[in-house]
This record gives structure tokens, C-alpha cells and sequence, in this order.
């Protein structure tokens, strides 16, 4: 190897050292990729939007059991009388169907029960139309059942801005302490190696787990539960990357003096605890008091978060997410300002 | 000695902390391609001292130039011709020898390829190895391969053999004549005084933080004018006060230049052995008193600390 080929650009050098660093730390891999994964998919199956439930009820003659077919709402099960009153009584169907003495239907369901009260009148309204009942004014139904306003969807856009926070300010706040505990921040100034690059690195390999990051949970939202991308890709990106960037210089400026691990996660929880709480992650902020709402608003969080639900489920430009552009930037500024001029080198 | 000729000039230094001074008013002059050892115990301001000269540390007063240079004016000049090795410092675990050596190696303008001081460091096999599987001596020589990056032309190494089995420090040592013979300036600073004799060509011995004695090891042995100890003990019930053993005997014998107690051992500094060594025994042997321990060895550094502060180097 000849000395040019040697000489490699120190930025470079650094952002190189920041990935093996990450990727050889499993239980960082674990935390930044395949947590959030696992939560979206937990929560999205608990909280998902059952189809239109079908109702099981019993007939005791096949005759009964022919007409009530014709309502595809309910699972008829042709049974013995007393096979259909066992049925009945643990609940495995909702009614029992026999014919009366008199030509009539006899219906048994208990009548507290909304489920037998709908069996009831779904089961007379198909024996009606099977002896021939033609319904006086015609309908017709249009299902609604469209993706946005599910559960999931909220979840995904609050899951993203957690992400962000949180892979950027234990990334960059552990890393940092880490090294100054060691002395090592020390030793690397003690080399030519101009300051600034040190810095860059992080924001340089930040970048690219950002997109590694962002890409496999909207990838995991978008093909397992499709949650909609309304806006455009651009401005979701720009998002991103703000909110990255403003959560990065917040996780400088934690660390920018601490010299222990035990401080700087005390002081990584107090910041960001009370956010995953107030800022909207898994329901929405307008729950709390309304005197607190102008506080909340403020929170890089929850700016974040808001705009990326609007971007993703309503389809909101930049322009229409400018409030929450603008807090992102104030808070990326001071915490930047403040983190170099109180960071503690050695 | 003109400036030119002098690798390191630092005058009436002062640094203190909260509570603490750590460096009263030090001067040091270390000339250019000899290897200057900074001997003393821990907390003589040892470390402080080499920190302020590679520009870590600001001084509260005092001249620093090294190289010719000054830290104020000429930082980025001065970093890319030290070669500087930390106590203490440890490196991320997590990266191989070879990548450590290489991201060092992007922070310098010139010097050798990484795989050249793998190679100069005996670092061969485990070029490959991560940071966080060597043993104690590899990784105090990874720290060196790191300081020699740069082809420096002065090296600041701290305590570089602390904490490592004798083994390991006798291979450190042999690297560390390699880098004298290339003709590089060391500085170097140690709590070991046989380190300092096996690799310094002159020391000066720092407690308090300052300068107590300065010269090349044989001339601050010499200093204290006896080339021998010799060290005895002899039975409990004979404790050596007045009503046992008679120390004043004793420094009447040829050749005894001083004699000391300490701890119940009596300990002289001798010129000439081979007259003094009978004549102890002679003494003892009049007195009646039996001998439990005898030794005796040449005068070393550590001699002169304790001559000079009546405490030993390794005295906490």
C-alpha cells in the first residue's frame, strides 16, 4: 500500500468507525430495527378492525335451516333439539330456530344480549323473504371500510417520531459519553484530526441509519398493514431528516458534559420520557388539558409526529406542516448552538 | 544549548486545580532525538505536565515551545509532528487493530501505511483481532502504533508500562529503543525507576510539582555519593535502638557514607563494598547480635528519590 493510498479523508475515516461501532453492537440493532417492528406489528394486530362479524345460530329442521342460509350474515348450523339447547346455553350460537306448533317460528336467544337481539332480526327478516316477502322501499349498501382512519395508521407516523428520537439521541448520546469516559474524545484531539469532523461524523452516519431506519418501518407499515403515504415522498423525507437532526442536536447537547453512562442516561430518560407521553406516540395529544396544549405543541416530538401524520394520512405539503417546521428548526438551533459551546473535549 | 537545538523548552510552569498545585513552577529542557524521562510518584504532576506540553492542557502561566513552535500559534503545524500515547486511554473495543490504526492514520498528512506499524509494533497476528480481545500489552502497544502514525519527530508517552507484567514491559522497552535509534525525541514519564535507567539518557526526578534533581541516571546516582546499599535486619529482640544494636558503630566503618532506619531495617549507602561488608559484619558480630536478612545492591534512581524526599517512589 503506497502512502496516497494510505491518506484516507478523516470524515470518512470516522463515519466508517460510527457503522462498525453500530453494527457490531447487537442490542442496537435490536432497539433501532427490530423493536419498533415488533411494536407496530403487536399493536396493529390488537387494535385491528375486526370483519363484519358473523353470527352463529342453530335449526332443528333442514327446511329452517335452508331459508335462514339466504342470510349470508349468519353461520346456520342444522342440530337436534337438544344439541341446539346445549348450543344455546354455552353460547356457542346466538338463537335457536324450530318451527311452532301452528306453522309459526319459535325463536329462543337471550334478549339482554345484542347478538341475539340482531340474530332474531336478521333470522325473521330471511325466513320472511324465503315464504316470499318483497321489501316495500329498495336499499343498497356501500361498505366503508378505508385505511387512515384505523388504528395502525395513527400508530405508524407516532412510532416513526419515537424512532427518530430515540435512535438519535442514545446514538449520538452514548457513543459521545462513552468516549469521553475513556478518554478517547481526549486522544482523538490530541491528533491533527480537525474537531469539526468528529461531529460531522455523526451526522454523516446518521443520515444513512435514518434511512435504513425509516425505510423498514414504513416498508413493515406499508406492506403488512397498508397504512397510506398521502403526501409526497420528498416532503417526508425532508421531515425525516429534520426531525433527525433537531432530535441529534438535542442528544449533543445531553451529552455535550457528562463524563458517566449512569448520568447520561438519566439525563437521556428525563428528556425523553415526558415526550413519549405528552407528544402523541399511541394516542393522539388533545387528550390532556387544553392549558397544556401550547407546551405540548412546542415539544420537538410532538411537532414531529404531527407532521408526519399530516403528510402521511391527510396529505399535507410542507407549506401546510410550516408551524411544526418552524419549531423543528428553532429547537435544532439552540440545542446546536448551546452543545458546542458547552461541549467538554476531553 | 540554543532553542534550535532544543526539542522542548518549558519555563517556570504553573498549573494549579481546585485544591491542588500540580505543577509549581517547573522548567525542563529536552534536547533534540534523546529520550528524557519524567521520574516521580504518582500525583507529582507528572501527567499534568506532558498534558500542557501537548497542548491538552493550558497552563496558568509559564512558556511552553516545543519544536520551535508555540500551542498558541501553531496548533495544526504542532499535531501533525507529535506522536502522543495517553495514560489511560482506551480505545473502542469494538473496532479491529488494523481499523484503529487506520482511522489514526487519516487524521495525518504523512506517514507509514497502517499495515507497516501493525508490523514495527509486532502486531502481525492480530491485525485482524478486535480491540476489546487483547491482552494488556498488546493494547499499550496498539496505543504506540497509534502515536507513530504521524512519523512524529517528538513522542510524549505516559506512563506507557503501567499495569503490565514484566514480560510485556521488556518487549515495550525493546520498541521503544527502536523509536530511539530513528532518532525521534521521547519524553517520557514513569513511576518506575528501572524503566527510567533502562531508557532515559537523562531524567529529571519531579515531586510536588517541581524539579528535584536533573541529569543523566549514572550522574544523579553518582549525586547522592555512594554506589552501594546495603540493607539489614536483625532480630526482633534485638529492636535497634539504643538498647540493641549501636548505629553509631556503624558509621564509623570505612567506606559508610549514611545510615538509616527504616522499619527495622538498617540501611547504608556505601562506596566501597568490599571494605564495608566485612567491617559490618565484624561489628555485628562484636556486638553479638544475630543477623535474620543481608543485601546488597548497586544505588538506583529510586535511592535517589528517597535520599532526596526520605519517602519511596511507590509510596502512596
Amino acid at each position: 500500500m503506497n502512502e496516497a493510498l494510505s491518506r484516507q479523508s478523516p470524515l470518512l475515516q470516522l463515519t466508517r468507525v460510527r457503522f462498525l461501532e453500530f453494527l457490531r453492537e447487537p442490542e442496537a440493532l435490536f432497539w433501532v430495527f427490530i423493536f419498533p417492528i415488533l411494536l407496530a406489528a403487536g399493536l396493529g394486530l390488537a387494535f385491528r378492525n375486526r370483519p363484519p362479524e358473523v353470527l352463529g345460530i342453530a335449526a332443528v329442521t333442514p327446511e329452517l335451516a335452508n331459508s335462514l342460509r339466504r342470510e349470508k350474515l349468519l353461520d346456520v348450523r342444522e342440530m337436534d333439539q337438544a344439541a341446539a339447547e346445549q348450543a344455546l346455553r354455552t353460547g356457542k350460537v346466538a338463537l335457536l330456530a324450530a318451527p311452532g306448533p301452528h306453522g309459526e317460528v319459535t325463536y329462543r336467544y337471550d334478549d339482554t344480549n345484542t347478538e341475539g337481539r340482531t340474530a332474531r332480526m336478521l333470522a325473521q327478516q330471511a325466513v320472511e323473504s324465503a315464504a316470499g316477502r318483497v321489501d316495500p322501499v329498495a336499499s343498497r349498501d356501500v361498505p366503508m371500510r378505508e385505511p387512515g382512519s384505523r388504528y395502525i395508521d395513527f400508530l405508524i407516523p407516532g412510532l416513526l417520531g419515537m424512532n427518530l428520537m430515540g435512535s438519535a439521541i442514545w446514538g449520538m448520546g452514548f457513543t459521545i459519553v462513552d468516549a469521553r469516559r475513556k478518554n478517547l474524545i481526549k486522544r482523538l484531539i490530541a491528533t491533527p484530526m480537525p474537531r469539526y469532523t468528529y461531529l460531522a461524523s455523526f451526522a454523516l452516519s446518521r443520515i444513512v441509519l435514518l434511512v435504513i431506519e425509516v425505510v423498514v418501518l414504513l416498508g413493515f407499515g406499508v406492506l403488512a398493514f397498508h397504512v397510506p403515504v398521502r403526501g409526497s415522498l420528498a416532503a417526508f423525507a425532508v421531515l425525516c431528516f429534520l426531525g433527525s437532526f433537531t432530535f441529534s442536536a438535542l442528544g449533543l447537547l445531553t451529552a455535550s458534559r457528562v463524563r458517566t453512562i449512569e448520568a447520561a442516561s438519566g439525563i437521556m430518560n428525563l428528556v425523553m420520557m415526558p415526550m413519549w407521553i405528552v407528544s402523541g406516540v399511541f394516542f393522539s395529544a388533545q387528550r390532556f388539558p387544553d392549558a397544556l396544549q401550547p407546551v405540548i405543541k412546542a415539544l420537538p416530538l410532538t411537532a414531529v409526529i404531527d407532521a408526519l401524520r399530516a403528510n402521511m394520512l391527510q396529505g399535507a405539503s410542507l407549506a401546510q406542516v410550516a408551524p411544526q417546521i418552524g419549531i423543528l428548526g428553532v429547537w435544532l438551533v439552540v440545542c446546536f448552538t448551546l452543545a458546542l459551546k458547552l461541549f467538554r473535549w476531553r | 544549548m540554543t532553542s534550535a537545538e532544543a526539542a522542548l523548552r518549558v519555563r517556570n510552569l504553573r498549573k494549579a486545580y481546585k485544591d491542588v498545585v500540580a505543577v509549581d513552577g517547573l522548567d525542563l529542557e529536552v534536547y533534540r532525538g534523546e529520550c528524557f524521562g519524567l521520574l516521580g510518584p504518582n500525583g507529582a504532576g507528572k501527567t499534568t505536565t506532558v498534558e500542557i506540553c501537548e497542548g491538552l492542557t493550558v497552563p496558568d502561566s509559564g512558556d511552553v515551545e516545543v519544536l520551535g513552535m508555540r500551542w498558541a500559534a501553531d496548533a495544526p503545524k504542532l499535531r501533525q509532528r507529535l506522536g502522543i500515547q495517553l495514560q489511560d486511554t482506551q480505545l473502542s473495543e469494538k473496532l479491529t487493530v488494523f481499523e484503529t490504526i487506520r482511522l489514526f492514520r487519516s487524521f495525518f498528512e504523512r506517514g507509514p501505511a497502517p499495515d507497516a506499524v501493525i508490523t514495527l509494533m509486532q502486531l502481525d497476528e492480530k491485525r485482524k483481532a478486535r480491540v476489546g480481545s487483547l491482552s494488556g500489552g498488546q493494547k499499550q502497544r496498539l496505543a504506540l502504533a497509534c502515536a507513530l502514525v504521524g512519523d512524529p519527530a517528538f513522542l510524549f508517552l505516559d506512563e506507557p508500562t503501567t499495569g503490565l507484567d514484566p514480560q510485556a514491559r521488556r518487549q515495550l522497552w525493546e520498541l521503544i529503543d527502536k523509536f530511539k535509534l530513528e532518532g525521534r525525541t521521547i519524553l517520557l514519564t514513569t513511576h518506575y525507576m528501572d524503566e527510567a535507567e533502562r531508557l532515559c539518557d537523562r531524567v529529571a526526578i519531579v515531586d510536588h510539582g517541581k524539579q528535584i534533581a536533573l541529569g543523566t541516571p549514572r550522574e544523579l546516582v553518582a549525586s547522592i555519593g555512594a554506589e552501594h546499599l546495603v540493607e539489614f535486619s536483625v532480630g526482633a529482640e534485638f529492636s535497634v535502638d539504643g538498647a540493641g544494636l549501636e548505629l553509631g558503630a556503624l558509621r564509623g566503618i570505612d567506606g559508610v557514607r549514611e545510615v538509616r532506619m527504616d522499619d527495622g531495617t538498617v540501611s547504608m549507602q556505601v562506596t566501597e563494598l568490599h571494605l564495608a561488608v566485612p567491617a559490618l559484619l565484624d561489628e555485628i558480630g562484636r556486638q553479638g547480635i544475630p543477623l535474620t536478612e543481608l543485601r546488597t545492591h548497586s544505588a538506583t534512581l529510586e535511592d535517589v528519590f528517597v535520599a532526596l524526599t526520605g519517602r519511596h517512589l511507590r509510596d502512596e
